[in-house]
């Protein structure tokens, strides 16, 4: 899965129509520069999927915590004081043995802001929207998740303002891990369900 | 719409390319985009569902040939154009910048968090009766809204089982439009053979959420 850059490389025009349209908007005090700059930091430095893995873990370690998110994802994720826009509705989906759950939004690219960040571009990518809900098996196994046929794939099409969060299992050899350790286990792509969890011994490597 | 942007189940899109340690925004731009969209929703002059509608409506080549804080440029341009908040001749500059007023006022960096916190609500507090409970056996209808619609084309027709119900939820497919029609939305799980014939896998299913509208009872099929 080479990644090429072009795919990022905006259009000619692009970067000086967005320099226009902020000039103009702020111009006609539709928007303010300060505000920008701390919506561009807030989603760079404090919402992210450090956030979400902090609620995986708490589920590893506390079977209360754990049905409390399953029940009602939004009020359990709220006692961290992550919430808002783009996860007014979470709902915690659970891997198990015999389950793998993963998430795709095929019309557009909805996402679990306050738990997960901003999406990766593979994740609002065509290819992405267009495959997972047809050979899910497939895609996974391009990034490295074998699943046995015995196992049943739920794939979750975020159609409502509804947002998916996949618990992923936990690793085995982390009895005894501290929860922030387990959290440490916990990545932005094992809970968009598209890998699991890493393990202690990948941890190390990485 | 039967857009290019409903795209589950497409064929020939290509493989998904990962990027290792991809940071949050690729470039400048991106973060002026990003936030200039997410600043003009706190000024109360346009929803959700019009918003995905404005990007839906990009040109098809175009779309599939931006990446997605241009689809997000085009649909936030598009939306300021239509609603008059401005216009080509103050984008071109050969007229300067007309004053407009907005249901809210603009965002400020003290309002950020507690703005982005809260995000919005879309749970509708109505008493409306439910047409389908859990368990029901239903079909999503065939139907090809020219407007905005949540109901993915790979469902429509087909049958699948309620697995929840989340109360009355605005409506996006009204919603993008003009008045609002809430009703309950739920969850549908169908089955990947009955969305993919031979081709889907026995034993994996694609859990939907889907309104009301979009649904007809399937129990006596």
């Amino acid at each position: 899965m080479a990644h090429d850059h072009k795919h990022n490389d905006p259009l000619p025009d692009t970067v000086l129509r967005v320099k226009s349209l902020e000039s103009l908007l702020v111009e006609k005090g539709l928007v303010e520069t300060a505000a920008l700059d701390a919506l561009v930091e807030r989603y760079e430095k404090k919402i992210g999927p450090q956030n979400g893995a902090k609620v995986v873990a708490r589920a590893w370690i506390d079977e209360d915590y754990k049905q409390r998110l399953l029940k009602d994802g939004s009020t359990a994720i709220a006692e961290f004081g992550f919430s808002g826009a783009q996860g007014e509705e979470l709902v915690a989906v659970e891997n198990t043995e015999n389950v793998h759950n993963v998430v795709v939004c095929t019309l557009c690219s909805c996402y679990p802001w306050p738990v997960l960040g901003l999406p990766p571009v593979w994740y609002k990518s065509a290819p992405y929207r267009s495959r997972v809900v047809r050979e899910p098996r497939k895609v996974l196994q391009e990034f490295g998740t074998e699943l046995p046929a015995s196992s049943e794939v739920r794939v979750w099409d975020s159609t409502a303002e509804t947002r998916y969060l996949v618990i992923p299992r936990r690793p085995e050899g982390t009895e005894g891990f501290s929860e922030q350790d387990l959290a440490d286990l916990v990545t932005r792509d094992s809970m968009i369900g598209v890998t699991k969890a890493k393990t202690p011994v990948n941890r190390e490597e990485a | 719409m039967d857009g290019v942007h409903d795209m589950g189940g497409m064929h020939g899109m290509g493989p998904v390319e990962t990027e290792e340690n991809e940071p949050v925004f690729h470039g400048d731009w991106e973060k002026r985009m990003f936030a200039l969209n997410n600043a003009i929703s706190a000024l109360g002059v346009r929803n959700i569902d019009e918003s995905r509608h404005a990007r839906e409506r990009m040109a098809p080549a175009d779309y599939l040939g931006s990446s997605y804080y241009e689809i997000w440029l085009d649909g936030l341009t598009r939306t300021l154009l239509e609603k008059g908040l401005i216009s080509e001749e103050e984008l071109s500059g050969a007229m300067a910048p007309q004053p407009v007023t907005t249901p809210k006022p603009a965002l400020s960096a003290e309002n950020v968090d507690t703005v982005m916190s809260k995000g919005a609500t879309y749970v509708v507090d109505l008493d409306i009766a439910p047409a389908f409970s859990v368990g029901q056996i239903v079909r999503a209808k065939n139907i090809h809204p020219a407007g905005h619609t949540r109901l993915p084309r790979y469902a429509r027709g087909h049958t699948g089982v309620v697995h929840a119900a989340y109360g009355v939820h605005v409506f996006p497919d009204a919603n993008a439009h003009g008045p609002d029609k809430p009703q309950h939305l739920y969850n549908v799980k169908f089955s990947s053979e009955e969305l993919w014939g031979a081709e889907g896998t026995p034993g994996d299913v694609i859990y939907i959420d889907l309104w009301n509208d979009h649904l007809e009872d399937a129990s006596n099929d």
